[in-house]
C-alpha cells in the first residue's frame, strides 16, 4: 500500500507540474492538428483520405508527445538532482520508473485521441474497431514512453535528450509505413522498419481503421509488448549502472 | 546499541580509490560527524550508506541487519539531506513536504499534519504557500532538512548542512539539529566546518584521501590539547622574520605564520601577551591585535591530518559560491 501511495504521488506530481502546464496542453491539441493538416494537404484535400491519414497522425502525436516530454523531464530532474530524491525513497526502482512514465503514457493516449475525435466530425468512424484502436494506442504510448525513458537514461544533458530523440524519431516517420507502405521501401531499408516499434503500432491502427494490414494482430501486439518490456528493462539497467554509481 | 555499522567499506571508480576500506559504527542517539577536506570521500561514503552509490567492497549494517546489496530495503530508516537542496522549485513548501511524505508511504492526513508541524518547527509557516524556487538559500536548506525528516526516520544523513548559507540560518539549522537529536534522532553529518562539528557532534571521524585516520569523542580528542595556550597576533606589516626574532627569546614557544600579517604562538606554559608585544615593539613591529584562544578540534584536526583547516574551509566556500 505504501508503495502505491508513493506511486500516485509521483504520477500526480508529474501530471500537475509537467503535463497540465498550458504549453503542453496546447502542444497536445496543436501538434495533432499540424500533422493532420500536413497529411491532408499531401492527399489533395480529399475528405475520404482522412481515414488513411488517421493512423499516421495518431501514431506521430503519441511518438512526439511522449518521447519529447519524458526524455526532457527526466534528464532535467536528474540534472537538478530532484530525481535523486525519488531514487532515495524506499520504493522499488521498477515502480518508481513506472510512476514516472505513467504521466507520459496518459499524455500520449490523450494526444492520440485528439485527431480521432476531430476526425469523427468529418467522417463516419463506425467501421473502426474501437477496442483494437484503444488497445493499440495504449501499447504505442507505452512503447514510445519507454523509448523516451531509454533516451533519458542514456544521456546526461537536456539538449542531448532532444538530439537523441530525433535520431530515433525521424527515421521512424519515414520507415514505419506512415508515408510509404513498407513493401515499397528499398529492400535494404526494410529490416530497419521491422526493428522499429511504431511499425507494428501503425500496422494495427491501419488494420483497425482502414482494414488494411500486413501482419496478424496477435503478432503486432506481441512484438509491441516485447519492445515495451525490452526498453523498460534496458532503462532500469541504465539507471542502476549510470545513476547508482 | 549501534544504529549503523560499516566494515571495510571501499569504493573504486575505475583505478581511483575514492574510499579505502573504512570501518566505523554510529551509536543510536548520537551526532556523528565525518570531517575531511574536499575529495576525501565524505560524499561517496554518504552515497554508499544511503543507496546512491554501490560499494565495491565492504559491509553496511543497519540495526543489526546487513543491507549492503539491498540498501533500498533500509531506506525507510533514513532521512537524507544532500549537500544541495533538491526539492521541486515549482511546488510550494507545503506541497514539497507532502510529496516527500508520500514517497515514504504516509497517508494524506498524516503527511499534511506532519508538514504543518515541520513548517512551524522550522520557522517556515509564513512561506508555506510560497514556491520553493522563491525561497532564500537558508530557507531552502531548512525545508530540505524538514523534507528529510518528514517520515520521522531513526537516522538522518546530512551532507554539508550549512555550506553556502548565511550565519543566522546556519545557527538556526544547528539549533534544529540539536533539538532533533534530543528527541531521539541519530544524526550522521559531513562537514568541513570543524568548529561546527565541535559544537554539534558527540563523536567525529577524520577522513583523508578515503581513509579514516582518527575516530573518537570530541571531548576525548580535545582533552590532550585542552591545556595548551594559544595566542594569535595580528601585526601591521609583514610577519617575515618574527619567528627568528622570538624563538631565541622564548624557546619553549611554538610559532607558526598563519598569513602575511598573522602569527600563531602556542605553548604548554601560560603566554603573557604584554611581554611578547613589548619584545616585538622593541624590534619595531607594531601589534594591531592579540587574541588569546583555547585549543579546539581544529587544532587536533591540523595536528592529526596535517591539513590546514582554514584552507579546507576556503576551498569549500569557493566551491559553494561557484555552485
Amino acid at each position: 500500500m505504501k508503495d502505491w501511495i508513493a506511486f500516485f504521488a509521483i504520477f500526480l506530481k508529474d501530471i500537475k507540474t509537467y503535463y497540465l502546464k498550458p504549453p503542453n496542453i496546447s502542444w497536445g491539441i496543436i501538434f495533432p492538428f499540424a500533422w493532420a493538416g500536413m497529411f491532408f494537404i499531401r492527399t489533395g484535400g480529399n475528405m475520404m483520405d482522412v481515414m488513411s491519414i488517421l493512423p499516421g497522425v495518431m501514431s506521430l502525436s503519441i511518438l512526439f508527445g511522449t518521447t519529447s516530454m519524458l526524455s526532457v523531464t527526466i534528464t532535467f530532474e536528474k540534472k537538478s538532482r530532484t530525481f535523486d530524491r525519488i531514487l532515495l525513497s524506499p520504493i522499488p526502482l521498477g515502480l518508481i520508473m513506472f510512476a514516472k512514465t505513467s504521466g507520459a503514457i496518459l499524455f500520449g493516449i490523450v494526444n492520440a485521441f485528439v485527431p480521432y475525435l476531430v476526425g469523427g466530425f468529418f467522417i463516419d468512424l463506425s467501421q473502426v474497431h474501437l477496442s483494437v484502436v484503444i488497445a493499440s494506442i495504449v501499447l504505442i504510448s507505452i512503447a514510445s514512453t519507454f523509448m523516451g525513458l531509454f533516451i533519458a537514461t542514456s544521456v546526461s544533458e537536456v539538449f542531448e535528450a532532444q538530439t537523441f530523440s530525433n535520431f530515433f524519431r525521424f527515421p521512424m516517420i519515414f520507415l514505419c509505413g506512415l508515408f510509404f507502405p513498407i513493401s515499397k521501401l528499398p529492400l535494404f531499408l526494410r529490416p530497419l522498419s521491422y526493428i522499429m516499434p511504431l511499425t507494428y503500432g501503425v500496422d494495427i491502427l491501419h488494420g483497425a481503421i482502414n482494414h488494411s494490414k500486413t501482419l496478424p494482430y496477435a503478432f503486432d501486439f506481441a512484438v509491441l509488448f516485447l519492445f515495451c518490456t525490452i526498453l523498460f528493462y534496458i532503462s532500469l539497467y541504465n539507471i542502476k549502472k549510470r545513476w547508482v554509481l | 546499541m549501534n544504529i549503523l555499522e560499516v566494515y571495510d567499506l571501499t569504493k573504486l571508480y575505475g583505478d581511483f580509490k575514492a574510499v579505502k576500506g573504512i570501518s566505523f559504527a554510529v551509536r543510536q542517539g548520537e551526532i556523528f560527524g565525518l570531517l575531511g577536506p574536499n575529495g576525501a570521500g565524505k560524499t561517496t561514503t554518504i552515497n554508499m550508506l544511503t543507496g546512491l552509490a554501490r560499494p565495491t567492497r565492504g559491509k553496511i549494517v543497519y540495526l543489526g541487519t546487513e543491507y549492503t546489496h539491498n540498501i533500498k530495503k533500509a531506506q525507510h530508516l533514513m532521512g537524507i539531506v544532500p549537500d544541495e537542496s533538491n526539492l521541486y522549485p515549482e511546488l510550494t513548501g507545503f506541497e514539497n513536504l507532502c510529496f516527500c511524505g508520500a514517497l515514504y508511504g504516509l497517508r494524506k492526513r498524516e503527511r499534511s499534519a506532519r508538514a504543518e508541524l515541520l513548517l512551524e518547527q522550522f520557522g517556515l509557516k509564513d512561506a508555506k504557500d510560497k514556491k520553493f524556487g522563491e525561497y532564500s538559500r537558508g530557507m531552502k536548506r531548512r525545508l530540505t532538512i524538514a523534507a528529510g525528516i518528514i517520515h520521522d526516520p531513526p537516522i538522518l544523513f546530512l551532507d554539508e548542512p550549512t555550506t553556502g548559507i548565511d550565519v543566522a540560518s546556519a545557527r538556526q539549522i544547528r539549533s534544529i539539529l540539536k533539538d532533533m537529536n534530543k528527541k531521539g534522532t541519530t544524526i550522521f553529518l559531513t562537514t568541513h566546518y570543524i568548529e561546527e562539528a565541535e559544537r554539534l557532534c558527540d563523536r567525529v571521524a577524520f577522513i583523508v584521501e578515503g581513509k579514516i585516520i582518527k575516530i573518537d569523542y570530541v571531548e576525548e580528542l580535545i582533552h590532550p590539547v585542552k591545556d595548551r595556550n594559544i595566542l594569535i597576533l595580528t601585526i601591521s606589516g609583514a610577519s617575515d622574520g618574527i619567528e627568528e626574532t622570538l624563538s631565541p627569546i622564548l624557546p619553549d614557544f611554538k610559532f607558526k605564520r598563519l598569513s602575511n600579517n598573522e602569527i600563531r604562538i602556542e605553548s604548554e606554559r601560560p603566554i603573557r601577551p604584554g611581554h611578547i608585544i613589548r619584545i616585538l615593539e622593541e624590534e619595531g613591529i607594531d601589534v594591531i591585535e592579540a587574541k588569546r584562544m583555547r585549543a579546539t578540534l581544529e587544532d587536533v584536526f591540523v595536528n592529526i591530518t596535517g591539513i590546514e583547516a582554514q584552507e579546507m574551509k576556503k576551498e569549500k566556500e569557493k566551491k559553494a559560491k561557484e555552485g
